[in-house]
């Protein structure tokens, strides 16, 4: 750090602006952390209670967890969310992945535009896409169904993994590909056993990316999601609407740990693919 | 063997083609379908086609004559046989309210008891607002195919009694001050954004590498950290009995009576959008700032210039690149937002896209809804190119 | 081993629940109320048909409704909807037409089509249910005199504090209306005109700092109870869950207050229409519709019905003293017009959109 401050720079400056950061990392990370001990409140409160605070055991309990994991709401809601997510990951993974390999061709015409386009979806606010996309697939008679919404999270999903692969590939060296041919393999085998291996880190980066954007996606669903694709994120929201009860607490629980360990395995990836690419 | 570049253009073509066709298909065909629906509405032209037949040669100042009446009754008749007159008469109610039950209430009442003789005193008869000449209008314009109507409606304009362009009266002017606010609001949480975003990013960007990886880290987890959760996380702390009021008044800041409005405002609204969006802020600074060497400040000062003068100079010229991309995408993000501020916003904190919302989910005016995406659309696509100028929409980076 | 196959069959209990064709999907309101409808009506008409019905929550509207009918893919049979709402859809063809002579008659002879009451009938409904938009306070909060009618609502001066308000013109219009002094038989008359209208929105300009808005049904306790505000317009029979199963401090002021009405209806092209139908009937029998009113306050919407109202199911006290459509609750209470909503509904909505953001 004390290669951007001068000799000359005043102590004051540096604690200022080191505590000025710690201040907004703080607001950054602290809401979203206060949810976890209040999940453990024993009352219907969205607050500490004094109990809580004086450590009373009985002021702590697991009541809420009981809830969400007893109630026949929250569990059919995952498995619809992992369907719909798992689903949409696979179609935009295979999608991106094909289309980052492309792209990095220096020989693909129109880079720039194509791009763009492709990377669209990622940058048009989701209220303007899924009024677009209820018109289409009701259109279509297509509304209500998983079809539908698959389809729209592939496509919501697929600029991730494109920008992800192509990240990849941008340290991929075009020789190799020349090499591999010289050496007598196709265009098929260069790709499976030179290139897929190289950017697989990208490759499943991307696919966490996609996966997280249809796991945490509501606006779509609300708009043309039916009354069977009530995902998580969707019966969220109706809670949220209704009343916070301390089960909603319990629920953002489990997806700030998700979140969390979604966050690791992407930091992993990255570290292998900067291995790989040294 | 090397391939030729025209077999290594193809396949790279043939690469990147099945996206292209899934994006075309799954996003820019819904998208098309939206700016479609603005502007053409063929409900009631195909349900009433001999009314507005009759009605195309009408002149539009004095009443219509006998015929039309008796065309115009005996179709709404036979449609509300067929149950298919509610959807006509909803439609022609969003132009002139009280047509829904004119239009229904006629056709029951001649249904019931078809008039001998004229079908226009019997219709006026039932309902006295088809002798009104605004009522036929009504019907002639919800009956146009291709309409500008949406696109006046969210502008918050009319059309007079000859088809002039007239403001809405001033107390159904909605859209227009509600786009203006929605910029506002998007400004403000730009700003506020970039100011808090920009030290911490330096920060990440000129600290030792193992520091930097664990700060970013902080930055990171909420990125990843489901909307709704960290929406949730600020109602449970902002609201009226919310944990920062409980500690402002445990700790005697403020009387019980005092408890802050945070929540449920504009406020609200605010401050859970700069939560959300700050890692689209630091982000996109802290990858610039990695690039811009530290050297350059300190040659700066060893040239005598103070530290204000070398960052105005030096390092904030450098880092513009930055700035521009987070704005832009923080920006463009906030315009179309819906689940925060739908969820925190209460009555002053509403953008553009909870009227969007409502016309898709509540009152089905599909049209209106339709307009309104579109005009946000086209800023948005303005936005796009501005970013894509400035930056290259292909140098876009993941956390 | 046991728990991982519990576990695995609730996840999947969302796909399979769909694939069985005797099973009767039903759509309610949720919460309290929605139990209620379960505990009163679904139960019973299991045991007596074998009929297997999965109950589902919404919230009202029709846009799930339309979508449905006009994709064909039908997943709702029976709605519980609002009369305005079931009168909207039966004109636009969403819903299967319901004809009164189809209804059971009363134990004495009386045909549906008189024993109904009247603001409550519509082509595509069943018998149902009156219930009532109220204002309810916490008694806590008024140790000395206390709120007695909806004027006192409006009164910030005699008692201070914040209001609820449910975010739609529905009903808060009439409200300003009643409290200004316009007598109940001229509310939509007087809505008919500018002045009129201008008059109610000024009356809500008076308490417009002091509202805080809400939007389902369930929030209004909750506010009470959390005292985020003091007095707040509410659905009855939410008060009264909370008075009654929680033991809340709560008050309905049952002066000056707006009933409305709803009844079940069956989405157009369900294949199971007679499973629906059947339903449909059961419910309508005055001695099984009147059952709704052992599990919550809302009265049962036939004059032979009402007449069979008795105790509340769980803690045995007598229902009639909290019902919207006893003698005692109607003497100062108006009949929501939905055909003045159906046709000012979109230009109320803009002009409280505007009113809001001001």
């Amino acid at each position: 750090m004390s290669a951007v401050h001068n000799p000359g720079d005043s102590r004051l400056r540096r604690w200022l602006h080191v505590g000025f950061c710690a201040a907004v990392l703080f607001f950054l990370v602290a809401p979203v952390l206060v949810v976890i001990p209040l999940s453990f409140n024993a009352e219907p409160y969205f607050t500490f209670t004094e109990g809580m605070l004086r450590l009373e055991p009985d002021a702590w309990s697991l009541r809420w967890y009981e809830n969400v994991l007893g109630e026949g709401r929250w569990l059919p809601a995952l498995g619809k969310s992992l369907v719909i997510g798992i689903a949409a990951t696979i179609v935009s993974t295979t999608l991106g992945t094909l289309a980052a390999l492309g792209l990095s061709s220096p020989a693909m015409p129109g880079r720039g535009l194509i791009m763009a386009v492709l990377i669209s979806p990622m940058v048009t606010p989701i209220i303007i896409t899924a009024a677009g996309m209820s018109f289409f697939y009701s259109d279509l008679g297509l509304g209500q169904t998983y079809t539908a919404l698959i389809l729209a999270h592939a496509v919501l999903g697929a600029p991730f993994v494109l920008i992800a692969v192509s990240a990849s590939l941008s340290g991929y060296n075009h020789d190799l590909n020349r090499a591999a041919a010289n050496l007598g393999a196709d265009g098929w085998t260069t790709l499976r056993r030179v290139q897929l291996p190289l950017i697989a880190p990208g490759v499943f980066t991307g696919a966490l990316f996609a996966f997280s954007a249809s796991f945490d996606e509501v606006v779509v669903v609300l708009f043309i999601g039916g009354p069977e694709q009530r995902t998580i994120p969707r019966e969220m929201w109706a809670g949220i609407r209704e009343q916070i009860s301390p089960e909603i607490l319990a629920v953002a629980t489990f997806l700030i740990v998700f979140a969390i360990l979604l966050l690791a395995a992407v930091n992993w990836l990255r570290q292998r693919d900067y291995v790989r690419a040294s | 063997m090397a391939l030729s570049l025209t077999d290594k253009r193809l396949r790279a073509a043939l690469l990147a083609a099945p996206l292209v066709v899934f994006v075309a298909v799954t996003f820019l065909a819904p998208l098309a379908l939206m700016l479609v629906r603005s502007v053409y509405e063929p409900a009631v032209a195909d349900s009433i086609p001999a009314t507005l037949n009759a009605l195309a040669e009408w002149d539009g100042r004095e009443l219509p004559d006998e015929e039309a009446f008796r065309i115009a009754g005996m179709e709404f008749v036979a449609l509300n046989a067929e149950r298919r007159l509610g959807s006509v008469a909803t439609r022609v109610n969003r132009l002139q309210s009280g047509m829904r039950s004119t239009m229904l209430g006629t056709a029951r009442a001649l249904g019931n008891d078809p008039p001998a003789g004229s079908w226009r005193d019997a219709m006026i008869a039932a309902d006295e607002d088809w002798a009104e000449v605004s009522t036929w209008l009504a019907i002639g314009r919800a009956g146009e195919r291709i309409t500008p109507r949406h696109y006046l409606n969210a502008l918050d304009l009319d059309r007079g009694a000859v088809g002039e362009i007239v403001a809405q009266p001033e107390d159904r002017r909605i859209y227009v001050s509600l786009l203006v606010r929605t910029f506002g609001i998007s400004a403000a949480i730009t700003l506020i954004s970039l100011m808090l975003a920009y030290p911490v990013a330096w920060l990440l960007a000129h600290a030792p590498p193992s520091r930097a990886g664990v700060l970013l880290l902080l930055v990171l987890v909420p990125f990843w950290t489901s909307l709704l959760v960290r929406t949730t996380s600020w109602i449970v702390l902002l609201q009226n009995q919310g944990v920062i009021n409980d500690l402002l008044v445990v700790i005697g800041i403020l009387a019980e009576e005092q408890r802050l409005a945070m929540i449920y405002n504009m406020t609200g609204t605010i401050i859970a959008m700069v939560h959300v969006l700050l890692p689209f802020m630091i982000l996109p600074l802290y990858s610039i700032m990695r690039t811009i060497p530290p050297r350059h400040m300190q040659a700066a000062a060893s040239l005598g210039a103070s530290f204000w003068q070398s960052f105005r100079r030096v390092y904030w010229p450098q880092s513009l690149p930055g700035v521009a991309a987070g704005s832009l995408l923080v920006f463009i993000m906030s315009i179309g937002f819906y689940i925060t501020p739908a969820l925190v916003g209460g009555r002053t904190g509403q953008l553009i896209s909870s009227m969007i919302a409502y016309h898709m989910e509540q009152s089905l005016n599909w049209g209106l809804a339709a307009a309104l995406g579109a005009i946000l659309l086209l800023l948005v696509v303005l936005l796009y190119l501005i970013y894509n100028r400035l930056v290259g929409i292909d140098r876009m980076r993941l956390g | 081993m046991r728990n991982l196959c519990l576990l695995s069959s609730l996840l999947f209990a969302g796909f399979t629940a769909a694939a069985g064709a005797q099973t009767l999907t039903l759509v309610s309101w949720g919460g309290s109320y929605g139990r209620s409808v379960e505990r009163a009506w679904v139960e019973p008409f299991i045991e007596e048909t074998g009929i297997e019905v999965r109950v589902e929550d919404y919230n009202g509207g029709l846009a799930q409704i339309r979508a449905q009918v006009e994709t064909g893919n039908v997943f709702w049979d029976v709605v519980d909807t609002t009369t305005p709402d079931s009168v909207r859809a039966c004109d636009e063809g969403l819903l299967e037409l319901v004809p009164l002579e189809d209804l059971p008659a009363a134990p004495d002879g009386t045909p549906a089509s008189e024993d109904l009451f009247p603001n409550s009938r519509s082509e595509c409904a069943s018998a149902g249910i009156v219930s009532a938009t109220i204002v309810a306070y916490n008694d806590e909060l008024f140790p000395g005199e206390k709120p007695a009618a909806l004027e006192d609502y409006f009164d910030l001066e005699k008692f201070p504090g914040r209001r609820g308000m449910r975010r739609v013109p529905v009903v808060n219009l009439e409200f300003a209306l009643i409290a200004d002094g316009v007598p109940l038989d001229e509310v939509y008359a007087t809505l008919d005109t500018e002045a009129g209208i201008a008059r109610a929105f000024a009356k809500l300009d008076t308490i417009k700092d002091q509202i805080v808005f809400w939007e389902a049904g369930a929030q209004p306790p909750q506010m009470l109870a959390d005292q985020e505000v003091v007095m707040t317009t509410a659905y009855n029979g939410r008060i009264f869950n909370a008075q009654v199963l929680e033991d809340q401090p709560f008050t309905i002021i049952w002066n000056g207050h707006v009933q409305e009405t709803g009844g079940m209806g069956i989405v157009l092209g369900t294949p199971r229409l007679e499973l629906a139908k059947r339903f449909i009937e059961f419910l309508s029998r005055p001695e099984n519709l009147a059952q709704i009113s052992r599990y919550i306050s809302y009265s049962p919407a036939r004059y032979s019905a009402n007449a069979l109202v008795s105790t509340h199911l769980d803690t045995g006290i007598e229902m009639a003293p909290h019902m919207p459509a006893s003698e005692r609750n109607t003497r100062r209470a108006l009949n929501s017009d939905w055909l003045w909503w159906a046709d000012n509904r979109d230009e109320m909505n803009e002009r409280f959109s505007v009113w809001l953001s001001r």
